[in-house]
């Protein structure tokens, strides 16, 4: 899409959401670790994705100590880290996807203690140089905005925040507050990859949400099918679908846990599977 | 506690977001933020509420069996030639370390709030049995995390847990020890918020855990200053306690931070020597960093990425410390230093002859620092050590090793 062309930071975000509402339709937005299981691999699978149908990419920056994460996203992350992946490596990555792709915003997501590490001023000048857009640093709730949030803010750089189960109306405004690009609806109690996504009760969240908010909603966590991205693409204005990914990831791998010719194709082609789902379910036409 | 500290007081803190100078804070995943702002909550109601000062201080007399006494190790006094050495020992404490007085008073503070269900993490094991014995006394629901190699080494205290009712749950994730523990504990955590609570076993974690778990071990502190008034009618020059995530250092020292003339020395593990990479000494070998809910010292790569600890010891087997451990170190309050497993093991040893008292190895590693300079420090100075846990549980672990040192 030429209009989005030169945007970048949260604006690229704005403007695919736009797109996405004008189409009458929500978003698929993929994660996968940076660099699983390889960097070369990892990039081919990232280049491939919005061919497959990716709105949205989360890519993971991986980290030895994932405490939000289950057991799939623990190990794709592992794998990475095993095969050499720094935090210098995920921003190379993002740098050579947007050499080819200006419209799919890219969400950093991960944990703090490798961007404290990096320093946080040089950390959002690389990201925004590269090509990032929004960041999701699940240890960073509102009490700890002075840390990152507001400095990434300041400079354009979309600040996703996490919305849970857990999260009532009292607290809701505090999170929604510095939260820009989109507002990510945690459908679980509890870490990736380790129970289904409820649609009903999701439903009623996303509209709880919707009352706060005039910022997209997206969801994730627990959803595994076409038929379930199907379903809450319906409701919501994105689904996040990131352990059944790196599942597929996983289980292409040779027994020493190396890519083999069809971790590629059989990742993309399970992306596909889930853009179609997504794209066949027609949204009501906004009001407003 | 903290409530009587002066205004320039090294007591005073956290601050009101739970930090110790840039240390500390709430570093924690939005499921779980409700659930923490909730025990804060709680945890200042029941603070200032005398009932529940009295509630704890009944379970330290008559269950925990506190005051614990404040020992002059003669044998080993002489043994050394220098200063008096004095044990605090909490080691006779039920259960066998100083790990009991935090979980009475979490198990309490869980019972106001109306939970029955409880979640621990454990390294030594001592944190489960304590948390386990707290849960049958109360009636609650215990599940144990605790890494698959710890599992393995400190096997009795696997078997106490399960005697006590208490479900285990190895992990196998990462090196399998307190690190993956804690973070298998809090993802559990994130799927039951609502209705379990965490007893987090050392001054680590997000606020409010650092200061609560602190005003809970500040009973070793206060009673060490009554019994050494009583004792030699002064306060000692010297407070020596091992660091795993610094409970039961943090306990003894922070009674006295305002003694200024009180020298604090802080003992991490040096596994097989700082310079072997081998080690559990975030604050002789690491810097600072986020993990667990708070920003303290911590052993990493220069990627950010956590690297593993080692020591012999299960329950100093950590690559982090407590953050207020951090902001004593950078103010220069209190001196860390590392002691060796070797080290450790000699002064396992030697206690034990000495003194017929088998120490864990926890401790041992503190004796053995107290051992490098107790012999230099004139007959007139007095040094008080925590003897924070006794030896049973490692027995497994290190008879094989002094066989192979000619200890034996
Ligand atoms: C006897 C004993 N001492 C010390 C520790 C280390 O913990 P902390 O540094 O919190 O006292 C443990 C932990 O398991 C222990 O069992």
């Amino acid at each position: 899409m030429s209009d989005a062309r030169g945007k970048a930071g949260v604006s690229r975000i704005d403007a695919k959401f736009a797109a996405l509402r004008a189409e009458g339709r929500g978003a698929l937005g993929i994660f996968v670790s940076a660099g699983d299981p390889d960097f070369e691999t990892g990039l081919a699978i990232l280049k491939g994705l919005p061919g497959a149908g990716a709105d949205m990419i989360e890519f993971g920056m991986p980290f030895t100590d994932p405490m939000a994460d289950g057991p799939a996203i623990q190990e794709s992350s592992q794998r990475a880290l095993k095969a050499g992946m720094t935090l210098t490596g995920v921003l190379e990555m993002v740098r050579a996807f947007r050499a080819g792709d200006q419209d799919t915003p890219m969400i950093l997501m991960g944990y703090y203690n490798p961007i404290y590490s990096y320093g946080v001023d040089r950390f959002i000048e690389d990201a925004l140089a590269s090509g990032v857009d929004g960041l999701i640093v699940v240890d960073l709730p509102p009490e700890e905005d002075r840390e990152l949030c507001l400095p990434a803010l300041a400079r354009g750089l979309g600040f996703v925040r996490l919305a849970t189960p857990t999260t009532d109306d009292v607290r809701l405004p505090a999170v929604l507050k510095n939260t820009a690009g989109f507002v990510y609806y945690v459908s679980i109690m509890g870490i990736t990859g380790t129970a289904e996504v409820p649609t009903d009760l999701v439903t009623k969240a996303v509209e709880r949400l919707k009352r706060h908010t005039d910022l997209p909603v997206c969801v994730g966590f627990g959803i595994t099918t076409p038929e379930q991205a199907a379903g809450i693409a319906r409701c919501a204005d994105g689904a996040i679908v990131g352990t059944a990914v790196v599942k597929t990831i996983k289980a292409s791998l040779d027994h020493e846990g190396r890519a083999t010719e069809a971790t590629v194709s059989d990742t993309l082609g399970f992306v596909r599977g889930l853009a179609d789902g997504v794209r066949g379910a027609r949204r009501p036409a906004p009001h407003a | 506690m903290a409530a009587t500290a002066q205004p320039n007081s090294l007591r005073a803190g956290p601050d009101a977001d739970g930090h110790f100078g840039i240390f500390g804070g709430r570093y924690v995943a939005e499921t779980l933020m409700p659930l923490i702002l909730s025990v804060e909550k709680a945890y200042e109601e029941a603070k200032a509420d005398p009932e529940f000062q009295r509630q704890i201080a009944y379970y330290h007399t008559h269950y925990i069996g506190r005051p614990s006494p404040l020992y002059f190790a003669e044998r080993l006094t002489e043994h050394f030639g220098g200063a008096k050495l004095y044990f605090k020992r909490d080691e006779l404490n039920h259960t066998g370390a100083h790990k009991i007085n935090n979980v009475m008073g979490q198990a309490l503070l869980a019972k106001r709030m109306g939970k029955t269900r409880i979640i621990a993490e454990t390294g030594a094991g001592q944190h489960g049995v304590a948390t386990a014995t707290a849960c049958a006394l109360f009636g609650m629901e215990c599940e144990v995390f605790m890494g698959a190699e710890d599992v393995e080494r400190q096997k009795p205290n696997v078997d106490r847990m399960r005697l006590l009712g208490a479900k285990v749950h190895p992990v196998t994730s990462g090196s399998g020890t307190l690190k993956d523990a804690m973070n298998e504990a809090l993802r559990y955590w994130v799927s039951k918020a609502e209705t379990h609570f965490y007893i987090i076993g050392t001054v680590a974690g997000p606020h409010p855990y650092p200061a609560m778990v602190r005003d809970f071990q500040s009973i070793i502190g206060i009673e060490v200053k009554q019994q050494m008034m009583a004792a030699e009618g002064r306060l000692p020059d010297t407070l020596v306690a091992c660091i795993g995530g610094g409970s039961n250092a943090m306990g003894l020292f922070h009674p006295f931070l305002d003694d200024t003339d009180v020298e604090i020395i802080g003992v991490e593990a040096g596994g097989l020597g700082l310079n072997s990479g081998k080690h559990a000494a975030s604050l002789n070998g690491g810097r600072p960093g986020v993990l667990h809910g708070n920003r303290t010292y911590l052993l990493q790569d220069d990627d950010g990425q956590i690297t593993e600890a080692h020591s012999i010891s299960a329950g100093l087997d950590y690559p982090g410390i407590g953050p207020e451990h951090s902001w004593l170190n950078d103010i220069g309050r209190v001196k860390y230093v590392a002691a060796n497993d070797e080290d450790a093991l000699r002064a396992f040893a030697l206690c034990t002859r000495k003194e017929g008292i088998i120490p864990a190895l926890e401790p041992s590693h503190a004796l053995a620092h107290v051992g490098t300079f107790i012999g230099d420090r004139p007959k007139d100075q007095i040094v008080v050590m925590n003897l924070c846990g006794r030896g049973d549980k490692d027995m497994d672990a290190v008879m094989p090793k002094l066989e192979k040192m000619g200890l034996l």
